[in-house]
């Protein structure tokens, strides 16, 4: 038994090679200004930079903020590529907090990455 | 990051911190006046340094001694934290108010707009967002303190701490009216969560009584605060 | 199946707080402390052109990796050095030994600088 083990440890040490993980997908350029877009409901333990309170509201692209190193993949002392569509996400207040206090035509504007955004029906 | 943060297009992430903070706020203190000193802190300043200030000494020496950094380097880096203050956030609002053609120009890209006034903004793409009549804007980072270091220096301890990161976001019109500032509710508030890869600075309106001043008494009324968002410039 | 029951809301990190309830902002400010910039000039240095030793997306995963105890104990630049340190001993740009060491030795110093009175002190606090 004692032998068995060992000698699977044994084979277990040299032989998997351990290939990067895969880094999210670059999507190109995706969405326009004034697109509906939905953030992604995901909760990955990792550094990332959409914030929790976001995730799964809807919103309209404002801008396209250029294209940036993977701070997901950066975080981890990885090179970051690919680069990925960075987007100015602007989203109603009340859409966000149902008990929001201001008025209805107060706005959030959240920068968010192309890969953590899916098309939306404009709410 | 800052914490926080760099990482334009090609560009390194040095960019959020060789910014820092003059001790006098000059213009740009938060409600107070220019050449306003905060007073000596015997609390932190005479006490036995702490496990933290250790490190922090010895980490220095390390890299020092391994000849990773010069020490005339960290020197240099920190009188260039020391150099940098709200003043150069303040030119570049005074200026767009005085010439339109600049305005057009900071509101496309603010840090090619210093550049024009000789003010390295560094490499982290920088937003100007434009208070109007219709419109004002306050910037936050829920995530950490991601801040334009080098146009208005090193954040104050409330934009790091966890009150406004919170409540900013959720509720801006009260945060608002803790800082003696408030927004009709005709005007729509726009808060920009400043979490990623780009930096924001609000473009204050030009107050009212303001209309015969010069670029340099308009930037005194240019306030750190009123570049974050949380106050509006004001003639005495 | 608990775990799968879970709400989302416990599985967001400390750090990531917008939204949270809190109290009033508290407005004081203080200057920072020489230590304070030390610790923001040494970041800097390490993520330049010319070193590339570290990035600031590393600083901020270092800093929500000291779990929330840490992160509120802390203060804003102690939560700073002790992401950079544990980063630079990863990548082993620095050791365990050699910084226990070189701490030890610069708390020395700190008390000989005391000892000769408040103009002497050798340690940049």
């Amino acid at each position: 038994m004692e032998r068995r083990r060992r000698a699977r440890a044994g084979r277990v040490r040299g032989a998997p090679v351990i290939k990067r993980a895969p880094p999210a997908v670059d999507r190109g350029r995706s969405f326009a200004p004034g697109d509906a877009v939905r953030v992604r409901e995901a909760y990955p333990p990792g550094h990332v930079r959409t914030p929790f309170f976001i995730r799964g509201k809807v919103g309209v692209v404002e801008s396209h903020a250029g294209r940036h190193r993977n701070p997901e993949e950066l975080a981890y002392g990885r090179p970051g590529d690919p680069k990925l569509s960075l987007y100015r996400v602007r989203f109603r207040q009340g859409d966000i907090w149902p008990d929001y206090a201001g008025p209805a035509q107060d706005t959030a504007v959240v920068d968010i990455y192309e890969h953590w955004l899916d098309p939306a029906e404009a709410s | 990051m800052s914490a926080h943060d760099s990482h334009g297009p090609g560009h390194d992430h040095d960019h959020e911190h060789d910014h820092g903070h003059d001790h006098d706020h000059g213009a740009g203190g938060g409600g107070h006046p220019p050449g306003h000193r905060h007073p000596h802190q015997p609390d932190i300043e005479d006490r036995p340094p702490t496990h933290y200030m250790l490190m922090t000494q010895a980490v220095g020496d390390l890299l020092i001694a391994k000849g990773i950094v010069t020490a005339d380097e960290l020197r240099r880096t920190l009188e260039s934290i020391d150099a940098t203050s709200p003043a150069a956030g303040a030119r570049l609002v005074a200026r767009a108010w005085l010439d339109p053609a600049f305005k057009g120009r900071m509101l496309a890209d603010v840090n090619a707009a210093a550049a024009e006034l000789g003010i390295d903004a560094g490499g982290i793409p920088i937003r100007a967002v434009e208070n109007t009549p219709a419109l004002h804007n306050l910037i936050v980072c829920t995530l950490c303190s991601c801040y334009p270091r080098l146009l208005i220096g090193l954040p104050p301890d409330w934009y790091k701490a966890r009150a406004y990161r919170s409540r900013a976001i959720r509720e801006p019109r009260a945060v608002l009216r803790e800082f003696g500032t408030s927004i009709p509710d005709a005007v729509e508030l726009r808060v920009h969560d400043s979490t990623a890869d780009l930096r924001y600075m609000v473009l204050p309106m030009r107050p009212a009584g303001s209309e015969s001043m010069g670029e340099g008494e308009l930037a005194s009324l240019v306030t750190r605060d009123s570049m974050i968002g949380v106050s509006v410039p004001r003639v005495a | 199946m608990a775990e799968a029951r879970r709400k989302p809301t416990h599985l967001h990190r400390h750090h990531d707080m917008g939204g949270l309830a809190a109290g009033p902002v508290a407005r004081d400010e203080h200057d920072y402390a020489p230590w304070e910039k030390r610790v923001d000039a040494i970041l800097r240095l390490m993520a330049d052109p010319a070193r590339k030793i570290m990035t600031v997306d590393e600083l901020r995963r270092g800093i929500e990796e000291l779990g929330p105890g840490v992160y509120d104990e802390l203060t804003y630049y102690e939560r700073w050095i002790a992401s950079i340190t544990n980063i630079l001993i990863e990548k082993g740009v620095i050791g365990v030994d050699e910084l226990g060491r070189a701490m030890a030795k610069a708390e020395a110093e700190w008390s000989a600088a005391a000892a000769l009175g408040p103009d002497a002190c050798a340690v940049p606090r």
